[in-house]
């Protein structure tokens, strides 16, 4: 299983901006996804309903989970699946492993799953003497440099093209030396000659599931590459990873998703392809495989119903609140230490491995709300980041310097007299020291926070003074 | 059992036991009548401004089209496509009935064999089931006459699609499968697999930068048989 770092968030998230080649990569991203979802959005004018839509059809089908997971089942079994229930990962590994012995398996290609990353399939099949071959160019690419995913839509991100191209010069030692590299084109006709191989001889390809629709007993992979359909289409045994709150009652429903997903991920109106799987190979058809596995995954998922996080469960993996994050695009996606990183990975890695261990994450927010703005399924992000502040609190796990000062704040701010007199103190100090820069490199008993920016030297009065000059001037 | 670990694990966390039998039945009752949502209205448009809003869309995509008069213009497209891309005259074609019934014979020099795709094909012409002019989006349903390796291993993927089968949204796409497919196995409408294509193969995992022809096929052209009067532009018709 993906080893958990987030405990390490502060010493990885001070790394990470200290990083250059990291920071360049970070420049381009934020820049790319936010316009090209903007642009996506504009042009949909029904955009802003479907995704009151959205929420409610995830609303409706958790509040009833245990029905559609039972249709969905005996759909998939009408269809000549097999459904393997599995309650932890060790179930979903063990179930994985199993099928893919029973194929008797060397080469097993996977398409991108963010559930297979935190499973840990990868390793789980290595150890047992099989060769996993990820095909997703960006996952292909990490798996070569044995390094995780940085992001959930856009793992390899963070690589420039230099790394690129050192790794495949390194990897695939066979071709001559010195073949150019000039273009990202070069790049990519590499990778498709040596996938191309792999998918015309797994014995089983592993796919995700964007979703799974009970009325048909069907997956639903999203790609732009085509790597996931020729995972699921050429090997003899296909395996879906799926979590349970991936369903969807109908296909209707699903239509809604499909709208919002890729929109909302790349900026595209829709994905290249979006696959609709449903059983084995018919007896009279050409191709597709001949066993289809379904490895249904709780992992902790149905421990989050009924609890302030039950909201968590709509997420259908978009990275719309990554890609809008000012810390996620400050520090990039390994800071945060295991498969989740950003807005959704701050509320669900304390959820999946323990408030203890990733409790930096929720703390690592501005609040500024700009993830739940543009979240399709309107997961409230940062009210669940405070419910897991709230917990953190009251197991004392907060550092003790932390809450003194949280507590020396209290005492102010439950006496507004005394809160603004300190206010007005403090910015007309910190003016007065001020005088003649625009900020402050450097401040005593602020240090941690002025390593990583700068403070503006405050200008004018405080915001309770010009709030209520302005009230004064409405009436 | 592990199944019913999971499901009594849901059930604790909604504070209820297994959903009584009325309600079952109205949560089927609602998979039964599959009701639609908001479908965007943007594809309600009139025939011949459907139709050019389908080619619009894969055009966006980077994909590309043709329209051809009827059936028997196809092969004269194919080769002319063929051509056009340097690609040599030689192609895997799905064993579909409305494509076997193409004049094939006026065009000796185009050699093709009907089958599933191979890793080695150049081109391959696919039958498609519908068109989606919402996002300029293929709906192709596996079934022994339409293999899904065509519409993923060749370089050069030509589709063949009656502009009576396009449609505004992807929910009406649906509806024509439900009403016209049945399948071998399950008896149902769905088939082993429906893939929805817009555009060929692209990645932009390399510096968030786009490349077409990642791992599927580099170039998807469309050739739209205009058997639909209605759908006819004044300028065409």
């Amino acid at each position: 299983m993906m080893q958990v770092h987030s405990p390490q968030f502060k010493e990885r998230a001070s790394a990470a901006l200290a990083d250059a080649p990291l920071q360049k990569a970070l420049t381009r991203f934020r820049d790319g996804f936010q316009a090209k979802r903007a642009a996506a959005v504009a042009g949909l004018p029904e955009f802003e309903a479907l995704r009151d839509v959205a929420r409610d059809i995830k609303n409706h089908t958790l509040a009833h989970l245990d029905f559609y997971l039972e249709r969905y089942a005996d759909n998939v079994e009408r269809a000549g699946g097999v459904v393997h229930w599995c309650p932890t990962a060790d179930d979903a590994r063990a179930a994985v492993l199993k099928i893919c012995q029973d194929a008797g398996a060397r080469t097993v290609t996977k398409g991108k799953s963010m559930i297979s990353e935190e499973l840990g399939i990868n390793a789980h099949l290595e150890a047992h003497g099989m060769e996993p071959v990820e095909t997703d160019l960006g996952e292909y690419i990490l798996q070569v440099r044995d390094e995780p995913p940085s992001h959930i839509i856009a793992p390899a991100f963070h690589l420039n093209r230099e790394d690129w191209e050192d790794s495949f010069r390194r990897a695939h030692t066979e071709l001559p030396a010195d073949r150019e590299f000039h273009e990202r084109r070069d790049i990519l006709t590499e990778a498709r000659a040596r996938l191309r191989n792999k998918f015309l001889t797994a014995d089983v390809g592993i796919t995700g599931a964007n979703f799974l629709i009970a009325e048909t007993g069907t997956s639903v992979i999203v790609t732009n590459e085509g790597n996931g359909d020729l995972t699921q289409t050429l090997p003899r045994v296909h395996i879906v990873l799926a979590s349970i709150e991936k369903m969807v009652p109908t296909l209707e429903d699903a239509c809604t998703f499909i709208r919002l997903l890729a929109r909302s991920a790349t900026g595209q109106d829709l994905s290249v392809y979006t696959t609709f799987s449903t059983g084995h190979r018919r007896e009279p058809d050409l191709d597709g495989p001949e066993e289809y596995h379904v490895v249904l995954i709780d992992n902790g998922r149905s421990g989050m119903l009924g609890t302030e996080f039950q909201d968590m469960l709509r997420c259908i993996r978009c990275a719309a609140c990554m890609n809008h994050c000012p810390v996620y695009g400050a520090i990039g996606g390994h800071a945060y230490g295991w498969v989740y990183p950003g807005p959704m990975g701050s509320v669900l890695t304390p959820t999946l491995k323990g408030v203890d261990k990733a409790g930096h994450l929720p703390n690592a927010s501005t609040f500024c709300g700009r993830c739940e703005s543009v979240c399709p399924v309107k997961i409230p992000l940062p009210s669940l980041m405070r419910h897991w502040r709230e917990r953190e609190f009251e197991r004392h796990l907060t550092p003790p310097v932390a809450r003194r000062a949280l507590g020396f704040w209290a005492w102010f701010a439950k006496r507004p007299a005394a809160y603004r007199l300190a206010t007005r103190l403090g910015a007309r100090t910190l003016k007065l020291l001020g005088r003649g820069r625009g900020a402050f490199q450097s401040l005593p008993f602020a240090g941690g926070w002025t390593a990583g920016r700068d403070l503006p030297v405050p200008e004018g009065g405080t915001f309770m003074a010009q709030y209520a000059r302005r009230q004064r001037g409405k009436t | 059992m592990s199944r019913d670990t999971i499901l009594n694990s849901i059930r604790r966390g909604l504070k209820r036991g297994p959903l009584p039998a009325d309600q079952k039945a109205m949560l089927d009752s609602r998979l039964m009548a599959h009701p639609t949502h908001i479908i965007p209205a943007r594809s309600r448009l009139p025939r011949p401004q459907q139709v050019a809003l389908f080619i619009a869309n894969l055009e966006k995509e980077f994909a590309t089209a043709a329209r051809v008069p009827d059936a028997d213009s196809v092969p004269a497209a194919v080769a002319d496509y063929l051509a056009a891309q340097n690609l040599p005259a030689r192609f895997a074609m799905a064993p579909h009935p409305m494509l076997a019934a193409m004049p094939w014979d006026r065009f000796p020099m185009l050699s093709f064999e009907a089958r599933r795709g191979q890793g080695s094909d150049q081109a391959s012409l696919q039958h498609g089931f519908a068109g989606i002019a919402e996002t300029g989006t293929l709906m192709l349903p596996s079934a022994p006459e339409r293999p899904t390796s065509l519409n993923l291993l060749p370089d050069a993927a030509m589709v063949v699609l009656r502009a009576s089968d396009i449609v505004g949204a992807y929910e009406e796409a649906w509806a024509k499968l439900r009403a016209t497919n049945q399948d071998a196995l399950t008896g149902g409408f769905m088939p082993r697999n429906v893939m929805l294509v817009t555009g060929p193969s692209r990645s932009a995992d390399i510096e968030q930068t786009l490349e077409l022809g990642a791992h599927g096929p580099r170039n998807l052209h469309v050739i739209i048989v205009d058997d639909d009067p209605a759908a006819i532009p004044d300028a065409l018709a």
